[in-house]
């Protein structure tokens, strides 16, 4: 590759506070148009924002889980800009004395950890949405404006240009929203846009300092659609260069059904904002004690939980990794351990079938129907040789769909393994009689078929008998 | 007569809120052809609370020093359906669904207002008359202006329509059209009184005050008002002093100070001289005068314009046509908006937004916010070393007595000018009234200024209701200011 991809990337991560940021709405998704309005968010003249505490608890957190600075003196700022969407006419935001600067995200793309800096994270309010009579703002006979996403708490969060692909993007994206999500701070769902997310990108080639020009990418609603994205818009700068052509900073779009990014419009120079300190709220001090108090409510954080499954529970980098992303999952496999299971087993367990039926169900092992206790018994039944891990894949499933206890299912379908010698070989010589030509093939020395014949035994068995003891006793049947 | 006075006849049961009520109707309606204070009424509501005091004066109960004592409310406040136009073309059909944190302090004490008062368009004005929606007069000569911003305040307590007022200073919106219609006026500290439902001309200067007949009346509305609100962010916490403990006829002990660059070569003669005859009065009362100069005040009034001009430029982007107030409509929604400010708003309106907006760019931030900012910091700090040996500062409230209609609407700057010595009060925060201080040799009345520290509200009380009791000429009823009951 003669070009370098070079990407940075701004997060709009709405949070899941009760209410919006300075009023008392409910940040509730959805709702009808302008029902989760009040004087306050809807700007009308008096009215002033009261900063609701809750956002600044979670920037604190937010900040201090991705190794940032707290300022221990921030403020708020008004961005002046003319939007219908945007009450006020202008965004109460964070300028130059935002709540975090200078922190970190690691990541990990083909085995190697990619350090990401964080320039700053800052609080803002959210605009209203333009519900268009037509399909676009500019084929519309009319447009309205819900305002129940008004004033609903974001934080932007602003990462420096470190990212040198699609695949380390979409990683960052992934990362950070599962550090968001084991903070309790946000649904970050791309789809529903609690979760907003706009790249820079420039093409340089490989070797060079200077940072080319850059388009900004908006509109990638998925992880895919981001990695697709920055991929793409990559790769036509770097054709565009290729073929003696310059780059022009504007702002492009990304069109998920056409694959493509498409120019908005050109930034031929800054926007103005007119920033200005926000003259109604008073700046904020947060004192070093404070900081210490969020510290300490932080959750185990995944880097931290991935390091740990591995010492303490003797998993695979990999396997960890996708126990951690999701804090929910992590949870669970702490409870089944902690309620007595083999922590490798029960990794299996939710790596495989539980996994499937997680995701199948479309839920997080957090509302799975199994609980961890019960996995822990399940897998306790198996070790005490009451039923075979063959068997157990149906008493899963069962419980899956019953919310019953292993044992009872076990027992309600007279699933108990058959240890009984006399059954076992009464149904081995059976085997061994309607089979002759497996048997001749097994003496003629052709060692496979010794399975066919166990699978029949085990068949015969309808799955109870000990899978080890039919394989014993046909060995020994057969070699007499 | 004034809210105490009043107060009393209440409550000795010599006159009912009814009949006050409607003797104040009756007299607003016969000055008002002239005085045009008013921008809309509330006579039905007024008579409602009126009949609800003297059931509770019936019943033997308390009534709070304001209840049934007809008032008046700048049309930049809100109350709840009622309009609140601040004077503007723009607002002219917005009636907030919502009270102002003052508003519902003074329901709590069954408060009357007979109605909204005129000022200049969003408080931008020194006169009154950048009104769009009325033309009010001073009280005292039908041909001068009442001042501004809160002229409708300020004439309809001169001219009787209203027993007091509320209105707001930004930059000497309170006092300088208290002085030029011979009344009282409080700026209180910033954050004394809460600005929630005052709608905003610039948000780190406005704060909503008294107009009154007298001094202890100023300090009756400011008790009424006071308080920390959790719906203001800038309001100051805590617990607020009952300010009519501060009404001590007594200045022996103090010091007052007089800061010489409000004494300089733009003052009016009549005006000098009566601020040397109060200074004379203070020092024959016991006080002790104490010449102090603080000289950043000249950097006041370029730093207040920037600073209040930067953030109107934003307080007022939300004027635009989509959800509430005037819509021009047009084709588009730019030229919607563009159509629904250029009409809606008034040439000093929109002289102002553009001045902020331009202070604000790029480019010009440095060279103009930031600079004003900076010197809004050394002007509060020249302050704050001056309360170290002063108790109280004495100046004039505007360097000129009230001028007439049309003299300075088309000179902006010497509009301006008018306001020199209110606004360095307003960029340090610290509390300052206007009091009736004489009269010129026009017979339009001259206002003294009392600047104190912040929250030192109580210290400026007293020197006021001490000079008032040593000077009683100096607050004289205007010719058609009493109401006959």
């Amino acid at each position: 590759m003669k070009y370098e991809t070079v990407v940075g990337l701004e997060v709009h991560t709405e949070l899941k506070t009760k209410s919006k940021i300075f009023c008392g709405c409910t940040t509730e998704f959805g709702g009808d148009q302008n029902t989760h309005v009040c004087p306050v968010c809807l700007g009308l003249p008096g009215c002033l924002p009261v900063l609701n505490k809750k956002v600044l608890d979670y920037a604190i957190k937010v900040g201090l889980a991705l190794h940032c600075d707290i300022l221990g003196f921030n403020k708020f700022d008004r961005k002046n800009y003319y939007y219908p969407d945007l009450p006020k006419n202008f965004q109460t935001s964070q300028y130059d004395l935002p709540i975090c600067l200078n922190g970190y995200l690691d990541i990990e793309v083909g085995g190697k950890t990619r350090r990401i800096r964080i320039t700053r994270i800052h609080m803002e309010e959210d605009a209203g949405k333009l519900v268009h009579s037509g399909s676009t703002i500019s084929t519309s006979d009319s447009s309205n404006v819900d305002y129940n996403r008004t004033g609903v708490p974001l934080l932007e969060i602003v990462s420096e240009p470190d990212m040198r692909s699609g695949e380390e993007a979409r990683a960052y994206v992934e990362k950070l929203r599962s550090i968001l999500k084991y903070l309790d701070v946000s649904d970050v769902r791309m789809e529903e846009g609690s979760l907003r997310c706009d790249a820079n990108i420039s093409v340089r080639l490989v070797g060079d300092d200077k940072l080319g020009t850059k388009t900004e990418i908006k509109n990638m609603n998925s992880l895919s659609a981001l990695q697709k994205g920055v991929e793409y818009e990559a790769l036509r700068q770097a054709e565009l260069v290729d073929d003696g052509g310059q780059v022009v900073q504007e702002t492009r779009t990304w069109d998920d059904g056409k694959g493509m990014t498409l120019s908005m419009r050109k930034k031929e120079a800054e926007n103005d904002y007119r920033y200005f300190p926000e003259p109604d709220l008073v700046p904020l001090t947060i004192s070093d004690e404070q900081i210490e108090d969020a510290r300490k409510t932080l959750p185990e954080l995944p880097d931290a939980k991935m390091a740990r499954f591995q010492d303490e529970y003797g998993l695979s980098n990999e396997d960890s990794r996708i126990l951690t992303a999701l804090r929910e999952t992590a949870d669970y496999l702490d409870a089944t351990v902690k309620a007595g299971a083999d922590a490798k087993g029960a990794a299996n367990w939710m790596l495989g079938d539980l996994s499937k039926m997680v995701n199948e169900a479309n839920i997080t092992f957090k509302d799975a129907p199994v609980k961890p206790e019960q996995l822990a018994k399940m897998m306790a039944l198996i070790t005490k040789g009451t039923i075979s891990g063959k068997i157990a894949k149906k008493v899963l499933a069962s419980m899956w769909d019953t919310g019953k206890d292993p044992d009872v299912i076990v027992e309600e379908q007279g699933l108990v393994q058959i240890t009984d010698t006399g059954a076992i070989e009464a149904l081995v010589k059976q085997v061994i009689a309607d089979n002759p030509k497996s048997v001749e093939d097994f003496k003629s020395g052709k060692g496979k078929a010794i399975g066919f014949l166990v699978g029949q035994v085990m068949k015969a068995s309808k799955g109870k008998a000990n899978p080890g003891m039919v394989n014993q006793m046909l060995k020994e049947e057969l070699s007499k | 007569m004034t809210i105490h006075e009043l107060h009393q006849k209440l409550v000795n049961k010599e006159l009912s809120a009814l009949e006050l009520t409607k003797a104040v109707i009756a007299h607003k309606e016969a000055v008002e052809g002239q005085v045009h204070a008013y921008l809309s009424d509330s006579h039905e509501q007024a008579l409602a609370v009126a009949e609800a005091v003297d059931a509770k004066i019936a019943k033997g109960e308390a009534i709070a020093p304001l209840a049934g004592i007809p008032g008046a409310v700048k049309d930049n406040i809100c109350i709840k359906g009622q309009p609140a136009t601040c004077a503007s073309k723009m607002l002219e059909n917005f009636i907030p669904p919502y009270n102002a944190s003052v508003i519902e302090a003074l329901q709590g004490q069954d408060f009357i207002s007979l109605g909204k008062v005129n000022m200049d368009e969003f408080a931008m004005g020194g006169s009154t008359e950048n009104s769009a929606l009325a033309k009010t007069t001073n009280p005292w000569n039908a041909d001068y202006v009442p001042g501004g911003s809160s002229g409708g305040s300020a004439a309809a307590v001169s001219s009787g329509s209203a027993i007091w007022a509320l209105g707001s200073d930004t930059g000497g919106s309170i006092r300088q059209p208290s002085s030029y219609c011979g009344v009282v006026g409080l700026k209180p500290t910033y954050g004394n009184v809460s600005r929630y439902g005052l709608i905003a001309f610039a948000s780190s200067l406005d704060q909503i005050g008294p107009v009154a007949r007298d001094v202890t009346d100023a300090a009756l509305v400011l008790n009424a008002i006071t308080g920390h609100d959790d719906h203001d962010s800038t309001s100051i916490p805590g617990q607020r002093p009952d300010y009519t403990k501060a009404l001590v006829n007594d200045v022996k002990g103090m010091t007052i100070g007089v800061p010489k660059e409000y004494f300089g070569d733009g003052l009016h003669e009549d005006v000098r001289k009566a601020m040397e005859e109060a200074i004379e009065t203070y020092r024959s009362l016991g006080a002790a005068i104490k010449e102090v100069s603080l000289p950043t005040t000249k950097y006041a009034l370029s730093a207040y314009y920037i600073i209040a001009l930067a953030e109107a430029s934003s307080n007022l982007a939300r004027y635009d046509g989509v959800s509430y107030g005037l819509r021009v409509p047009a084709d588009n929604l730019v030229e919607m908006s563009t159509k629904t400010r250029t009409i809606g708003f008034g040439p000093e309106v929109q002289r102002r937004i553009l001045l902020g907006t331009y202070v604000l760019s790029a480019g010009y931030y440095d060279a103009y916010y930031l600079k004003a900012m900076k010197a809004r910091r050394l002007i509060k700090e020249e302050f704050d070393r001056a309360f170290e040996d002063v108790d109280v500062l004495l100046a004039p409230v505007a360097p000129n007595t009230a001028f007439k209609f049309g003299e300075k609407i088309n000179d902006p700057l010497s509009m301006y000018l008018e306001d020199i010595c209110t606004v360095p009060v307003n960029l340090a925060g610290i509390p300052a009234i206007s009091i009736p201080a004489g009269f010129a040799s026009n017979g339009m009345p001259i206002g003294m200024q009392l600047m104190g520290k912040p929250m030192g509200e109580e210290a400026i009380l007293q020197a006021a209701y001490t000079f008032e009791q040593a000077r009683p000429e100096c607050n004289k009823v205007a010719p058609t200011g009493e109401v006959q009951l």
